[in-house]
């Protein structure tokens, strides 16, 4: 008797730590979210879409910054799903283990460590100054590129090896090369999860500040750019900028929230796009 | 030709690493008659069946020693293409495996992969594979759905079909009916029988009275090494071993 109730109570306990840990998880996020909401919802309209800013940022909207970061991410996302989902091809569909896919990975991971100021200083070192691309669109998606390029790797090579055998062995038995049973079976089955990879990788290169501080990210243009090799605003850079460098920092707060607010929906809106395609190609697969 | 029969192996022995899987099999397979493989498990069948098409290739560190020959010819020998011995020497695997394709894009897949893009062709081919795997009226009317809604006995003879389109020589099947009821197994054996004529088969099977039912010949494997080979009523009735006796009344395996 004595046991079974000491069971139970460890039982109860065990199940209200791991679910309390899940609440604080939502609660965290409704609290982020609740409170950028509560400080910026009412400077959103539709003038801080649409304008650039006005009075040394201290009015006016956010839309050269919002068109940046739309820029710079898709940018970024052009850079590294080509060559992330190739290289995670090699590594798990090529590569025999070894030395070369033991250094490989090594410095995949490594990559994946490096704190993302360095990647700033490592994209103005090579691509603004030594390639001479300048300050530019160019720079910063080719460092928020490499910037993701771990994630969009790891997780592509995970889709990859959860695609069954038997579809591989199946397609090999009819006759098919290597890489016909790659791009026409394991690929398309991987494709949600690879898909999910880039989602990732689109939510942090929308949101970080340092890799394009030096390589992309203007303090102020009006101007929208034209090429690639212009300088655009971005929304954290923008964020970072009102709450640190203006001399208006208490004043332009509403702005600094409601700039959050606008990258926060923008990384959302994007996230949900990439989900329902998802739903919707798994569900043709299935049915 | 220096020999008659379809596909032959010499001597042939196999390797997992250091460890034999099969030791010194010579057996031959000839055109238009079914084998069944027999044995317990783990005796080697499936690695056995695999050496046919090559599929062991794909295991690292895996190696064949002796010959395995299609109409006389070595499939191991450095200029043959393995892509075109696997076109000729089709499998249809022990789990029903469709892609997760449209019933259409599952049996056309081998042609396609061969350069097949005419339409009417594909659908033509598709079509008549599918009713030489006796699946053609229980599907024509959901070829653009997928066949994983498909019941396992009509997977696998979607997946009998798809290794048909590609019209290979020899088909070897590893317990093509071991995941499936009854009156699914009597289909697809009622189907091996039906295809004896055009194609040579090897079959591996668990089931003693379904060797007995489909296959021609009948070779029993143990340990490794080839037991004995002969007419299928022969080695049911009269075998020359002790051993395929008793396994064959179910004294052992
Ligand atoms: N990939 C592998 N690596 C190493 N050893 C293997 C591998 N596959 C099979 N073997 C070994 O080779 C031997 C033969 O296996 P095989 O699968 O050919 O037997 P089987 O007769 O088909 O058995 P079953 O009737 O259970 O399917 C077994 O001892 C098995 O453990
Ligand atoms: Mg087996």
């Amino acid at each position: 008797m004595e046991r079974r109730k000491k069971r139970k109570l460890i039982e109860a306990g065990a199940f209200l730590i791991v679910r309390s840990a899940a609440l604080v998880i939502v609660l965290s996020l409704a609290v982020v979210v609740g409170f950028i909401l509560f400080h910026g919802a009412s400077a959103v309209n539709w003038t801080f879409l649409t304008q650039p800013p006005r009075e040394a940022m201290t009015a006016g909207g956010i839309f050269p910054a919002i068109l940046g970061t739309l820029y710079l991410t898709a940018g970024a996302i052009l850079v590294a799903f080509p060559a992330g989902v190739a290289s995670a091809v090699y590594l798990s569909e090529y590569a025999r283990e070894g030395r070369l896919v033991r250094i490989v990975r090594l410095a995949i991971n490594n990559l994946a460590g490096v704190p993302s100021v360095v990647f700033g200083l490592f994209g103005l070192a090579l691509f603004v100054v030594f390639f001479k691309f300048g300050s530019s669109i160019l720079s910063g998606s080719l460092t928020l590129g490499l910037l993701i390029l771990p994630v969009i790797i790891g997780a592509s090579e995970e889709a990859l090896k959860a695609v069954p055998r038997t579809y591989r062995e199946a397609s090999l038995a009819l006759g098919a090369t290597r890489w016909q049973m790659i791009h026409r079976v394991v690929l398309p089955a991987a494709f949600p999860g690879i898909l999910t990879a880039t989602i990732l990788g689109i939510g942090r290169a929308a949101g970080e500040t340092a890799p394009i501080m030096f390589t992309a990210a203007a303090f102020y243009t009006a101007r929208l750019p034209t090429s690639i090799f212009d300088e655009v605003m971005a929304l954290p850079y923008h964020i970072y900028v009102l709450a640190t460098a203006g001399t208006h920092i208490e004043q332009t707060r509403p702005l600094q929230y409601a700039t959050a607010l606008v990258l926060i929906a923008l990384v959302l809106a994007v996230n949900l796009v990439a989900i329902l395609l998802r739903a919707r190609m798994r569900r043709r697969r299935m049915s | 030709m220096s020999t008659s029969a379809k596909m032959e192996t010499r001597n042939m022995s196999f390797y997992y690493g250091e460890s034999k899987a099969l030791e010194n099999i010579s057996i031959a397979f000839q055109a238009c008659r079914v084998t069944s493989l027999i044995g317990p498990s783990g005796c080697g069948k499936s690695t056995f069946l695999r050496t046919l098409n090559r599929m062991n290739d794909i295991i690292a560190g895996t190696r064949v020693e002796g010959e395995v020959l299609l109409d006389g010819r070595s499939i191991y020998d450095a200029d043959v293409d393995v892509v075109d011995i696997r076109r000729r020497v089709g499998m249809v695997f022990q789990k029903p495996n469709p892609f997760p394709k449209t019933i259409f894009n599952d049996v056309a897949y081998g042609l396609r992969i061969r350069g097949l893009r005419n339409r009417t062709e594909l659908y033509d081919r598709v079509e008549a594979s599918l009713k030489a795997a006796a699946i053609w009226d229980e599907v024509k009317d959901r070829l653009n759905e997928s066949a994983l809604g498909l019941s396992g006995g009509q997977q696998q003879r979607v997946c009998i079909a798809r290794a048909l389109a590609v019209e290979p020589e020899v088909l070897l099947m590893d317990e093509p009916a071991s995941a499936l009821d009854p009156i699914a197994t009597q289909k697809i054996e009622e189907l091996i029988r039906a295809l004896r004529d055009r194609y040579t088969i090897i079959i591996v099977t668990h089931n003693m009275q379904q060797a007995a039912r489909i296959s021609d010949e009948t070779a029993f494997l143990y340990m490794g090494k080839l037991v004995e080979v002969g007419k299928t009523d022969m080695i049911f009735t009269k075998p020359s071993c002790r051993r395929t006796e008793d396994y064959i009344t179910g004294r052992f395996g």
